[in-house]
């Protein structure tokens, strides 16, 4: 597929401002049990504040994937179907709740933030499914198509979100950036193990649809002559990225070493060295990482349809 | 249940793209809007197509056969491309089983076309809509039309009559006959997206001509030279006969 950065900045932005609510309501449910001293009500109304603009920002930049952004209220309306039309419902919904978790926190606190809070879960938990499930359900992109979808969006997802609440608790509530700083590279390692899976499955993968069975004919040796216009067509633009092979094997180590290794190595050393900048630069060089990750899995997924444009003529 | 669709016989198309130039005559001028084309004229030009015919040479140079392969939107009776859809601007009509657009839902967000294994549908970049074949649903069903022009564009244009049209659930149908009886087939079985519009493969044709039937017995030129002649028993009637 040809990447759009439209839906790179969505997938990006909802994921790290779904786990950056994550990490706020796991951050109160250990004030809740005694492991932690509290925080100010503030650093959480603040910490929403931030989650919300990140979801609103994903939201915006969907808007610029659309012929039709003016119609975009009517993508509700297959949700019975679609798991886009499910993720358009869900993506208000999840900014609805944290934004009322911060608002309850920085009004007063209390037991009402604790149910808002789990509301917030279980809809950011739908919205990570949502989300993988748009891509994991075309069965015929062999890439994508997989659990490891689903699950590499959670787990990315959920890393950057405790990475900026490690930066932004630096600032916020010092206490918190110990346990934000161990989750955050505990859900790092474990991305990097669930998308080192999925690469190596999509290293194995064989395609389904052969030219064989793409226009019918049994012979082991077709060869496109003429894709039947000399111009481009959407055909042409939309499902090819049009880079080397090398670019592409460029881009997957940019994204290995910026997501992965570069963010553990710099969350120690800010936990070590007492370092917010350190912290701000783990962020920072995730983020740019996820952007080459996302760019990386829509340009690897191989659409069957590319068969039947080989060759100009 | 009816399923209208074509049939595409791959042994009779010459890959003149009649049908390609014809469907989109009809489809600009219809009253959903031209299909855009941008630059024409210009260096890098592109527009909108419902229906492209390709070229794939099949087999290893002296012993190949060109295949021309005309390829619109298969109308499959399980649609990858509908459920999809956020808006519900992507439908099955239950009445004859074609795939439509309805371009006034559409958002343009390209998610059906990700979902469709053969890429037969294309943003309209000037309208930002999807669109797709809609086998001519503006003309099928116009009275106005005499009978024998209420068929789809592209199949009334082709010069061999490679494209047939009808209604494939119903076996008694020209299409329906001619999948049975010339191994008609659907595209990418593997997805189980039922196809509705089938391809006829190529086919050998081969006439054996005997020696005696190089030589009439009843040769017509006769008659200009040696009349028969000798007792009316011993006359054939391959003279009087016209059969």
């Amino acid at each position: 597929m040809n990447p759009a950065f439209s839906v790179i900045f969505l997938t990006t932005l909802i994921g790290a401002g779904q786990g950056l609510f994550l990490a706020l309501f796991v951050a109160e449910m250990l004030v809740q049990f005694r492991a932690l001293s509290a925080a100010p009500g503030t650093f959480y109304a603040l910490g929403s504040l931030l989650a919300v603009a990140l979801l609103g920002l994903g939201l915006l930049a969907s808007f610029f994937h659309l012929g039709h952004p003016e119609r975009a209220w009517r993508a509700a309306a297959m949700w019975r179907t679609s798991w886009l039309s499910r993720e358009v419902i869900v993506l208000p919904l999840t900014m609805l709740c944290v934004a009322a978790y911060g608002l309850v926190h920085f009004l007063a606190g209390g037991a009402a933030s604790l149910a808002l809070g789990g509301l917030g879960v279980l809809a950011t938990a739908a919205l990570f499914v949502c989300t993988g499930m748009i891509y994991a359900c075309i069965r015929f992109l062999q890439e994508w198509a997989s659990p490891l979808t689903l699950v590499n969006f959670t787990l990315l997802g959920s890393a950057s979100g405790f990475t900026l609440a490690s930066a932004y608790a630096a600032w916020g509530a010092p206490a918190l950036v110990e346990p934000f700083v161990f989750c955050a590279g505990a859900l790092t390692l474990a991305a990097l193990a669930t998308r080192t899976a999925s690469l190596m499955r999509n290293a194995r993968l064989r395609p389904k649809t052969t030219l064989q069975s793409a226009i019918g004919v049994r012979h082991p040796r077709i060869v496109q002559q003429a894709q039947g216009f000399m111009g481009g067509s959407f055909n042409t633009r939309e499902f090819f990225h049009g880079r080397s092979s090398q670019w592409l094997r460029g881009v997957k180590w940019l994204f290995l070493v910026l997501v992965f290794p570069v963010p553990v190595l710099l969350l120690a050393a800010g936990l070590k060295q007492d370092l917010p900048l350190a912290l701000c630069m783990a962020f920072l060089s995730q983020y740019i990482g996820l952007i080459a990750e996302r760019w990386f899995f829509f340009a690897q997924a191989n659409h069957p349809q590319n068969l039947y444009y080989q060759t100009v003529g | 249940m009816t399923q209208l669709a074509l049939v595409i016989d791959l042994n009779v198309c010459v890959g003149c793209h009649a049908c390609v130039t014809s469907c989109k005559e009809w489809n600009t001028s219809g009253s959903a809007g031209t299909l855009a084309d941008l630059r024409p004229y210009g260096k890098d030009p592109t527009g909108t197509f419902f229906n492209r015919v390709q070229t794939f040479e099949v087999g290893e140079y002296p012993n190949t056969e060109t295949v021309h392969f005309p390829k619109s939107c298969l109308h499959c009776e399980d649609p990858p491309c509908v459920p999809v859809c956020p808006t519900g601007a992507s439908y099955k009509r239950p009445e004859d089983g074609i795939v439509l657009v309805d371009y006034d839902k559409c958002i343009g967000c390209k998610y059906c076309a990700w979902a469709c294994p053969y890429g037969v549908r294309e943003i309209d970049e000037k309208r930002k809509v999807m669109t797709k074949c809609t086998l001519c649903v503006d003309r099928i069903y116009d009275e106005a039309l005499p009978e024998a022009e209420r068929k789809p564009a592209c199949v009334l244009a082709c010069p061999t009559s490679a494209r047939l049209f009808g209604d494939v659930h119903d076996p008694g149908s020209e299409v329906s006959t001619a999948i049975r009886e010339n191994g008609g087939y659907q595209l990418q079985p593997e997805w189980g997206t039922q196809p509705a519009n089938q391809y006829l493969p190529r086919r050998k044709t081969r006439i054996d001509i005997h020696q005696d039937e190089l030589v009439r017995a009843d040769n017509p030129l006769r008659k200009e030279t040696n009349r028969p002649s000798g007792p009316v028993e011993a006359q054939t009637l391959d003279d009087v006969t016209s059969w």
